[in-house]
């Protein structure tokens, strides 16, 4: 079942402040109709200090929605209502230690009803703009009205512009396919077609526009920076050929033979790669012999 | 918790897994061990697996009531068995673009579906009524020439409702169209003989019925066109390529055996057990109903929606007092959405997501089932005491009225 911290789990089962305050004089009423949990907050504010006095809540809803509404009532009593007014979703939600992803919304939920409390508090009508969606990344609880909105205000196309603007899509990457179908959507309405091959804007930079001698020049550089590790260990490298994206080079010394030869390639090839600003591989010399052999 | 220790735990969630029995475990632990050949191998090593593999299949096919062995090809679990059956009857009939399937199958089906629409293909989702009932007529409206395959669960998980499957198997071959059933729930809690029947496909899955996770069957019969999922090997007469599960294969021949041996006391007492829990429940608790068609239902299953509290504040307190069960509600299953299944019924929302399902297997008892008959009340007393639309002894009076939030 969910992954739920002891401090919701004991909130859960020991609920604060349940059921209605008498003579409370503000009531907010909130419900998400994406899950269908609903909740009644009810305060007593004292009117010359605007100090929550008590608060209580009824809860229609999943273990952390009723840990949620508990959590918020401990926190805002005793708060002036300017003050309340600012506890976020996210304040709620560490005063429970943490909610999972798929529960960010209870937290939600708390913080509307507060507003909607002090609206019914101040005699004003209390408007919702908050809109939720399916949730699309588990990662960083991030739904799909966001990811909509975001795509469609910066004229997004790539997932990996997605994941630059809202995080979707940053972390176990499962959401990938979701998200190209929201991208597709998306494109489509403009008449346009969702390219997954398409290279981020913000990354889209040319190419390092070096001529074959001052790229080699410039590996060689790169090589000399990363020797004098390499000499600690008495070992050293050369470079043999540049082949396009294909770098082979020969370990010698004492990295020649080394069981970590592989890790060490993937650091030169790491440390190449970001040096010249485009992908390449690093491949032992003897690798070059091979793929000879096998054209010949 | 200790879930595995039966005096501490009340386990009522057998429609979502069971316990693999103790004499299944012995049979297949050799498996693991002495009888580790590859039944494809010459050897003496692979002949012993190989002959219990082929005993394993004879204990399948009787259960299923198959005219031959060779129409049982074994899975890894019902999932890979569903969509076997449904793209194979799509590959080996490129020019039928349809498919026939209901708004309550298992998401093994629906999400298949809903990506094959993506892909071009028309999915025709058959509606129930209020008991979670089909519409027969309008089943047999839609067959036609253009119809791959209807897919069509036997027994709903949710609220255990029974569709009448033979029926409309025979529909669909009068209509020259290929039926499949997902029959997860529906194997070993129900008689079956499918050689006295139209079904050219059916799924199964092994830890449905007291053997192990990981293990599948597709029933399907011979003659029927049929086109691998997976291609490589030889195994399962090349319609399954793959290294055969083995003992995981010889566990489902002997839960088979067990569910054949036990079929009458599924009926019987299971059945006595289900009843009487729900009658309990139902007397002592007010606001509350059946889900589903309660005269046309698995023996095992109860689903009942509790009005005006949450499904999964339920499963947490009654997973803290050691008895377990499962909810339709939208918080339980990771989804914002409550189940499709009590969506499709039209139960209200304040019910649905109060809807706890108990589902029970022989290794149940009498005993536990009073428990869980006294720990009920209490739990649902509890959480109406935190809802706003419940005060004192019942409801507020036009609860949807006196309770009416702005949603977002």
């Amino acid at each position: 079942m969910w992954d739920y911290s002891e401090k919701v789990q004991e909130h859960f089962f020991s609920p604060r402040n349940a059921g209605a305050v008498d003579d409370a004089n503000a009531v907010g009423d909130v419900g998400s109709l994406s899950c269908g949990d609903a909740l009644r907050l009810t305060l007593k504010v004292d009117p010359d200090s605007e100090v929550i006095l008590d608060a209580g809540f009824q809860t229609f809803g999943c273990g952390s929605a009723i840990a949620s509404s508990s959590a918020l009532t401990e926190i805002i009593k005793g708060m002036k209502i300017d003050d309340a007014l600012s506890v976020s979703n996210q304040d709620i939600a560490d005063y429970l230690d943490g909610l999972p992803p798929e529960k960010m919304h209870c937290s939600v939920m708390g913080r509307e009803a507060l507003q909607a409390a002090v609206a019914n508090y101040r005699g004003e009508e209390w408007k919702d703009d908050h809109e939720e969606g399916a949730l699309i990344c588990k990662c960083f609880a991030i739904d799909e009205v966001m990811i909509e909105e975001t795509v469609r205000a910066n004229g997004l196309r790539t997932v990996e512009e997605v994941t630059n603007y809202t995080k979707a899509g940053g972390g176990c990457s499962a959401c990938h396919e979701g998200i190209e179908e929201i991208l597709t959507r998306i494109l489509a309405e403009k008449g346009e077609t969702f390219d997954p091959n398409a290279v981020a804007g913000e990354i889209k930079k040319p190419k390092s526009g070096l001529t074959n001698l001052q790229r080699m020049k410039r590996i060689e550089e790169l090589l000399d920076e990363i020797r004098p590790n390499l000499q600690r260990d008495h070992g050293d490298v050369e470079l043999v050929e540049v082949d396009g994206k294909y770098i082979y080079v020969n370990m010698i010394g004492a990295c020649a033979g080394c069981q970590m030869a592989a890790t060490t390639l993937g650091g030169i090839q790491q440390h190449l790669a970001e040096g010249l600003g485009e992908f390449i591989q690093v491949l032992p010399a003897e690798e070059l012999a091979r793929r000879a052999a096998m054209e010949a | 918790m200790s879930g595995t220790d039966k005096i501490e735990g009340i386990y009522l969630d057998n429609n979502a897994t069971t316990m693999v029995a103790p004499e299944v475990v012995e049979e297949m632990l050799p498996y693991f061990t002495e009888q580790f050949g590859n039944p494809s191998s010459l050897h003496q090593f692979g002949d012993k697996v190989g002959r219990a593999l082929k005993k394993a299949r004879k204990q399948v096919q009787t259960l299923l009531g198959a005219q031959h062995d060779s129409e049982i090809i074994f899975t890894s679990c019902g999932t890979e068995s569903d969509s076997t059956a449904i793209l194979s009857a799509l590959k080996a009939q490129p020019d039928r673009k349809e498919i026939i399937t209901t708004v309550v199958e298992h998401p093994a089906v629906l999400t298949l579906c809903e990506h094959l629409e993506k892909e071009g293909y028309k999915v025709h989702y058959l509606e129930v009524d209020s008991k979670g009932r089909l519409d027969i007529q309008a089943y047999y409206k839609l067959l036609s020439d253009n119809v791959a395959i209807v897919s069509v669960m036997w027994a709903n998980n949710e609220s255990g409702t029974l569709f009448p499957v033979e029926e409309m198997a025979e529909l669909a071959r009068q209509a020259g169209v290929l039926f499949h059933t997902d029959a997860v729930q529906a194997v070993g809690k129900l008689p079956i003989n499918l050689k006295e029947t139209c079904i050219d496909m059916l799924s199964l899955s092994g830890h449905k019925l007291h053997a192990p996770k990981g293990i599948g069957v597709l029933y399907l019969r011979r003659g029927v066109r049929f086109r691998p999922l997976l291609r490589g090997g030889h195994q399962e007469r090349g319609r399954r390529a793959g290294t055969e599960n083995a003992a995981s294969i010889v566990a489902l021949g002997k839960a088979c055996e067990m569910a054949m041996q036990a079929m009458e006391y599924e009926k019987s007492s299971v059945k006595a057990m289900r009843d009487h829990l729900e009658q309990g429940i139902l007397e002592k608790v007010s606001h509350c109903f059946v889900t589903g068609d309660p005269n046309n239902r698995l023996p095992n299953t109860c689903n009942i929606a509790f009005e005006y509290i949450e499904g999964e504040a339920i499963l947490l307190l009654l997973n803290k007092m050691g008895i377990a069960a499962s909810s339709g509600s939208a918080c339980t299953s990771g989804s914002l959405e409550p189940s499709h299944v009590m969506r499709a019924m039209d139960i209200p929302f304040t019910a649905a997501h109060g809807s706890v399902r108990l589902s029970l297997s022989r290794y149940n008892t009498m005993d536990e089932i009073e428990r869980v008959i006294e720990a009920v009340p209490p739990i649902v007393a509890q959480l109406r005491q935190l809802s706003p639309y419940w005060s004192g002894d019942g409801p507020v009076e036009e609860p949807e009225k006196a309770f009416a939030p702005s949603y977002a």
